[in-house]
């Protein structure tokens, strides 16, 4: 069986190998892939969009139907991921930590036993202890502001420099992700609520695809952000790079709550209660 | 020998690809544990997505961003001094919509083990034959 395999996979490869004898030159400006549609986005992307970055004008604003089911996918990856793992029937550990933060001693509380209240003095612990750790928890809680900075500058200058909704909203995402890992999850539940992020993923896809509903009420086609130049207040060839603008913040905002959800459920196998 | 080494020297890019992409099949068709198959299908991505990327790139053309003042007007931009943006457009989206993907793999890897209680394929056959 092993042997098989490999040698349909080697085949394959010597198949693939032979067929790129035939292929365009590395850097080639005429191969066929630079040659048809591509030629045509370079030299009109300024005129048609005034935007300067080529790729995020081909992705919000060309191939728009395609980002936008893109971000469906994306969206429809998160709720899977809720569906297949999210359990609400919470398993009574055997024994629970509770750290006594001002002398930093580790408490051991056995099923049925007094569990400390909700105080300043008193943090529960995951089951897999690990030592408080003054270095990362302090390095994270200075770090994560400047990351998120950073995430929403790659999201508001997706037009004029490599960036765009993609890329802003994954370091944004790795960003809690980062807060989830250096504390633990129970706190970022806490400032970012399963709710919260759930709601979030609707509502960047509901950017999305409202910013394209809207141009439709102005008889123009389906994500023709020109016809919104009346609605923003200016001409329509401006109008098409805030509409890309409107779409990159909805497509940021989705995308960085999938992560966070992928990471919730995940990291806790769904009960988003002990996590790494 | 000269013909050879510039043969070489002009497919060794997508030659590594395709390597990648028949470590990325060994991994989903022949291992027989699911956390492997889905590093597996992860390194086929990835020599897909630098596959796409390399059919982007252009010998002496820049990033396609077109340099621009404001209010400048209109330059036009002329295709040989860019490179082509569409692999990149395509990728971009792949790229985000593989890590996405890979949550949903890892969340059925995780729902497979807390049924079976093993990740092997063979051993969850087995149990699958048994429950007949």
């Amino acid at each position: 069986m092993k042997a098989m395999g490999l040698v349909l996979v080697v085949i394959l490869g010597g198949m693939l190998i032979f067929g790129s004898l035939d292929f365009p030159l590395w850097g080639d400006p005429h191969s066929p892939a630079s040659s048809h549609v591509s030629p045509y986005y370079i030299e009109h992307t300024l005129a048609d969009t005034s935007v300067p970055n080529i790729v995020t004008a081909v992705l919000a604003d060309y191939r728009g139907y395609d980002t936008m089911f893109e971000t469906i996918v994306i969206f429809t990856a998160g709720i899977a991921c809720i569906f297949l793992l999210r359990t609400f029937t919470s398993v009574e550990p055997v024994s629970r930590l509770y750290r006594h933060i001002p002398t930093g001693i580790t408490l051991r509380i056995k099923k049925g036993g007094k569990v400390p209240e909700d105080s300043s003095d008193f943090e529960r612990l995951d089951a897999a202890w690990v030592p408080y750790d003054l270095i990362v928890k302090s390095t994270c809680r200075r770090i994560i502001p400047f990351i998120q900075i950073f995430a929403l500058y790659v999201i508001a200058h997706g037009h004029h420099s490599p960036g765009g909704g993609f890329q802003g909203g994954v370091i944004l995402g790795a960003s809690l992700i980062l807060f989830a890992i250096a504390f633990d999850l129970r706190s970022a539940i806490r400032r970012i609520s399963e709710r919260l992020t759930a709601f979030l993923c609707a509502l960047g896809v509901l950017i999305y695809a409202g910013t394209g509903a809207l141009s439709m009420l102005y008889k123009a086609n389906y994500l023709d952000y020109g016809a919104l130049a009346g609605l923003l207040g200016v001409d329509p060839v401006s109008a098409r790079s805030h509409g890309i603008l409107i779409v990159e913040i909805g497509v940021g905002i989705a995308v960085m709550a999938v992560m966070v959800i992928l990471y919730y459920n995940l990291a806790s196998a769904g009960r988003q209660d002990e996590g790494l | 020998m000269d013909e050879v080494m510039a043969i070489f020297v002009s497919r060794i890019n997508w030659w590594v690809y395709i390597l990648l992409m028949m470590i990325g099949l060994y991994g989903i068709t022949i291992k027989q544990n699911f956390m492997k198959k889905v590093i597996g299908l992860s390194i086929l991505q990835t020599s897909v997505i630098l596959f796409f990327v390399s059919i982007g790139a252009k010998k002496n053309a820049t990033i396609p961003i077109i340099e621009h003042a404001h209010d400048a007007g209109y330059s036009t931009a002329e295709a040989g001094h860019f490179i082509n943006p569409l692999p990149h457009v395509l990728m971009l989206t792949a790229i985000v919509v593989a890590v996405a993907t890979l949550g949903v793999a890892l969340a059925l890897v995780i729902k497979i083990y807390r049924q079976y209680n093993t990740l092997e394929e063979d051993e969850i056959l087995q149990q699958l034959g048994e429950d007949k």
